[in-house]
C-alpha cells in the first residue's frame, strides 16, 4: 500500500449527510470483476448519471473533477453495508482522502485498508470546509502526521485512530504484521482450547 | 474494582494481545462466507497463501440466490458466475458449503441461529453489516470488509479496536401490534443512524427479556442501522432452550461445559457502561420510515416532516432531499401515503415467527397491491408451508418464494422499479437499495401485510381493532 503523508489534491464538496455504500456503489454493480476497468465508473453512478445514462449536474460531474483527490462530506458517511467496493469506487476514481465529521465504521476500517484517508473533522469544521470550497479553487492540503487540513488560510485538526494513522504513515499491511506474530496466535489457540475444549 | 459487561467478557476471552497503539488482535471461532466474499478469496489467491482454519469458515449461498426457482440456466451469466465462484472457492479449500441446493440454504444470519452455528461467547465475523444479528444469542458479531475476510481467512484473527460500551434498557412492556422492529426503528430515530456509532451495544430490561429469540435477532440485527459495532444480550434460558440439539451446538458433556459457561455471560450487577440509553416498551409505537435513513424514521400516526421546522439548515437541506427522493409533501399523514408494492423478507424480517405475523394479518383478505415473500431460509420455507402460511400468502395474491436476500439488496434481480413505493420489512431505505429510483419505507411484516391489505402505510392496532 502507498503511503500517505502530505497529500495536497483538489477537493470535491459533497454537502449530503447519510452517504450510504449502496449510494457509493450500487448493489448492482458488484457482480463485475474489480479488474480490469475498475470500479471507478460506478462511484456515486445514480446520482452522476440519470436513467439514460446521461451525465447530470452532480458536483462530480462538473469540469475538472475527475481530477479530483479528496471528498468533504456531512455526517455518517459511508454507512451501511460493509461491501469494500464502496472503498474501490473511490480509490479507482482516484480518491485519497475523505472529510468528514464521522464514518461509519466499517467503511472506515476499510478505507483504511485500501490506502484511503478517513479524516473525522467536527461538525462545523466540515461547514467550514465546505464554505471554503465554494468560495475558492478548491484545493486542499492534508497532513496525515500533524493531523490538519488546511483550505487556503482555513487550517482545521482532524482525528484518526492511532493505529489507522501509522498504517496509511507507512503503507503497512495488517495480514503482515498478523503473519509476523504467529506463534503468539498458535500459544493463545492452545489455551483458548483448553479454556473451552467444546470448540476444539 | 468495577463489575465486566458482557461485551467485556467474550471480548476477553478473544484477545490475544494488543499493539503499542491499543489495538487488540482478537482470535475469530466462526466465520460465515456468501458469495459477495469472492474479493477475499481473490486477495487470498492473490497473495499465495492459504486459509489457516477451513473449518472456521462455512459458506452460505444467499445475496445472490433465485428465488423463483433453483434454477441456475435462467439465471444471468454474471449472478451466476458470482455463485459458481463461492461454490469453487469452498471446493478448494475444503470449506463446507451450504449451497443453493442444500435443504439448510438461506440468509447466512437466519441460518447461523437455525443451526447453531452462532452460539453465546462465540466471536463471529462475515462480510456482512447485518452480523451483528448473532448478538442476540450473546455472540460477539460483527460485519467486515474483504480485507478484513482475507485476514480472517489467512490469519484466523482480526485487528479490532475496543468500542466503548452502551446499554439501551428497555422497561415495562410493549403494546399489542409493537414488535422488535419498532424497538429498533425507536432508538435510531431518537439516537441518529450513527448515534451508537463506536459502541457495543447491549439491550437489557424487562421487553428485551420478553421477546422471544426470534425477535432478538430482529433487533440485533438492525444495531448497524444505528451505527452500532455490534448487538448483544446475555444468554438466558430462552438462549439455551432455542439453542438445545441444534446441528452444530455441543452435544453431551460438551454442551453441558458449554451451557454452564454460557450462564456466565451477563452484565455484572456492577459494570459500567459508557453510555446509557432507556425507552419505556409502552411508548413505543409501530414505526415507518418516511426518507432514505433509517433514522428518518416516525411512529404511524404521525405526519411527514416539513423542513420548514428543521433544527439546522443542512438538516432542512437533508429533509428536503429525502422528501424529493420519495415523492412526499411536508405536513402529509404517513397513513396517506398509497404503495405500489410490498416486499416480505432478509435477514431483519423472515424468521418463522415473522412470516406468522404477517399471515395472520392477511388471513382470510386480499391484497390490494402485488408483493412477495421470501423465506429467511429453506427450512423456515418448509415450516412455513407445514402450518399452512404459504396458502395465506398465495389466497391474499402474494408471490411465494425460494429464500434468500432477494428484494432487501436486488443482487440476484427482485428489484423495485424506478419510482415505485414499497411497504418493505428489510433493513435500509437508502436511495436506490431496492433498485434505481425505488422508493422503501421500512416497517414490520404485521404492518407491511396491513399496508398490502390497504394499499398505503396502516396503522396495525386500527386493522387489527
Amino acid at each position: 500500500m502507498e503511503p500517505i503523508n502530505v497529500l495536497t489534491a483538489l477537493a470535491c464538496p459533497l454537502p449530503l449527510e447519510n452517504v450510504d455504500t449502496d449510494q457509493l456503489i450500487p448493489a448492482r454493480f458488484m457482480k463485475e470483476p474489480r479488474l480490469p476497468r475498475g470500479y471507478g465508473d460506478f462511484l456515486l453512478h445514480d446520482l452522476r448519471f440519470d436513467r439514460n445514462g446521461s451525465p447530470t449536474d452532480f458536483v462530480l460531474n462538473r469540469p475538472g473533477m475527475d481530477k479530483a483527490g479528496i471528498l468533504v462530506a456531512r455526517r455518517n458517511f459511508g454507512a451501511g453495508s460493509s461491501r469494500e467496493a464502496a472503498v474501490y469506487a473511490l480509490v479507482d476514481f482516484g480518491f485519497r482522502c475523505v472529510v468528514a465529521p464521522s464514518f461509519g465504521d466499517i467503511f472506515a476500517s476499510n478505507a483504511v485498508n485500501n490506502g484511503l484517508l478517513p479524516a473525522q473533522v467536527s461538525e462545523p469544521d466540515t461547514e467550514r470546509l465546505l464554505a471554503a470550497l465554494d468560495a475558492m479553487d478548491a484545493r486542499l492540503s492534508v497532513n496525515l502526521e500533524a493531523q490538519t487540513i488546511a483550505a487556503g488560510d482555513v487550517v482545521v485538526g482532524f482525528e484518526i485512530n492511532p493505529t489507522w494513522r501509522l498504517k496509511l504513515l507507512n503503507g503497512w499491511d495488517d495480514i503482515d504484521l498478523t503473519l509476523a506474530r504467529a506463534y503468539e496466535i498458535k500459544t493463545f489457540r492452545s489455551g483458548y482450547l483448553r479454556a473451552f475444549p467444546w470448540l476444539g | 474494582m468495577a463489575g465486566k459487561t458482557l461485551f467485556d467478557k467474550v471480548w476477553q476471552a478473544h484477545e490475544i494481545c494488543q499493539n503499542d497503539e491499543g489495538q487488540s488482535l482478537l482470535w475469530v471461532d466462526r466465520h460465515l462466507a456468501h458469495e459477495g466474499s469472492f474479493h477475499a478469496f481473490n486477495k487470498v489467491a492473490e497473495r499465495g497463501l492459504d486459509i489457516l482454519h477451513p473449518e472456521c469458515t462455512t459458506g452460505i449461498a444467499d445475496h445472490y440466490v433465485p428465488t423463483d426457482s433453483r434454477n441456475l440456466i435462467a439465471v444471468q451469466p454474471k449472478v451466476r458466475s458470482v455463485i459458481e465462484q463461492l461454490v469453487n472457492n469452498t471446493r478448494k479449500h475444503g470449506i463446507e458449503l451450504i449451497g443453493l441446493d442444500d435443504p439448510r440454504q438461506g440468509i447466512v444470519h437466519v441460518v447461523g441461529p437455525e443451526q447453531g452455528l452462532t452460539q453465546p461467547g462465540l466471536l463471529m465475523v462475515c462480510g456482512d453489516s447485518h452480523t451483528s444479528t448473532h448478538g442476540a444469542l450473546g455472540a460477539l458479531a460483527f460485519g467486515i470488509g474483504a480485507s478484513e475476510v482475507a485476514h480472517v481467512l489467512a490469519t484466523q484473527t482480526l485487528w479490532q479496536t475496543k468500542p466503548r460500551r452502551m446499554r439501551i434498557t428497555v422497561d415495562g412492556e410493549l403494546a399489542p401490534g409493537v414488535s422488535a422492529k419498532d424497538i429498533a426503528l425507536a432508538w435510531i430515530a431518537r439516537l441518529g443512524a450513527d448515534g451508537a456509532r463506536g459502541y457495543a451495544i447491549e439491550y437489557a430490561g424487562r421487553v428485551i427479556q420478553d421477546l422471544s429469540v426470534e425477535a432478538r435477532l430482529t433487533l440485533c440485527n438492525l444495531s448497524i442501522e444505528g451505527g452500532g459495532r455490534c448487538g448483544m444480550i446475555a444468554p438466558d434460558d430462552k438462549t439455551i432452550d432455542y439453542l438445545r440439539d441444534r446441528p452444530y451446538t455441543p452435544k453431551g458433556q460438551d454442551w453441558e461445559q458449554a451451557e454452564a459457561y454460557w450462564r456466565t455471560l451477563f452484565s455484572d450487577q456492577d459494570a459500567e457502561f459508557d453510555r446509557e440509553i432507556t425507552l419505556r416498551g409502552e411508548d413505543i409505537a409501530p414505526i415507518v420510515t418516511w426518507g432514505v435513513s433509517p433514522e428518518e424514521a416516525l411512529p404511524i400516526d404521525g405526519r411527514v416532516p416539513d423542513p420548514a421546522d428543521a433544527a439546522s439548515p443542512s438538516r432542512a437541506e437533508q429533509i428536503r432531499e429525502s422528501l424529493a427522493y420519495m415523492g412526499l409533501e411536508p405536513g402529509q399523514k404517513l397513513t396517506e401515503i398509497a404503495v405500489d408494492r410490498v416486499f416480505i423478507g432478509s435477514c431483519t424480517n423472515a424468521r418463522l415467527e415473522d412470516l406468522r405475523a404477517a399471515a395472520e394479518v392477511l388471513k382470510g383478505k386480499q391484497c390490494r397491491v402485488p408483493g412477495m415473500v421470501s423465506p429467511g431460509s429453506t427450512l423456515v420455507k418448509a415450516r412455513a408451508e407445514a402450518e399452512g402460511l404459504d396458502r395465506i400468502f398465495i389466497e391474499a395474491g402474494l408471490e411465494w418464494r425460494e429464500s434468500g436476500c432477494s428484494m432487501c439488496v436486488g443482487m440476484n434481480g427482485d428489484l423495485i422499479a424506478s419510482g415505485e413505493r414499497c411497504a418493505s420489512t428489510t433493513n435500509r431505505n437508502f436511495k436506490g437499495r431496492q433498485g434505481p429510483g425505488a422508493r422503501t419505507h421500512l416497517m414490520s411484516p404485521a404492518m407491511a401485510a396491513a399496508a398490502a391489505v390497504t394499499g398505503h402505510l396502516t396503522d396495525i392496532r386500527e386493522l387489527k381493532g
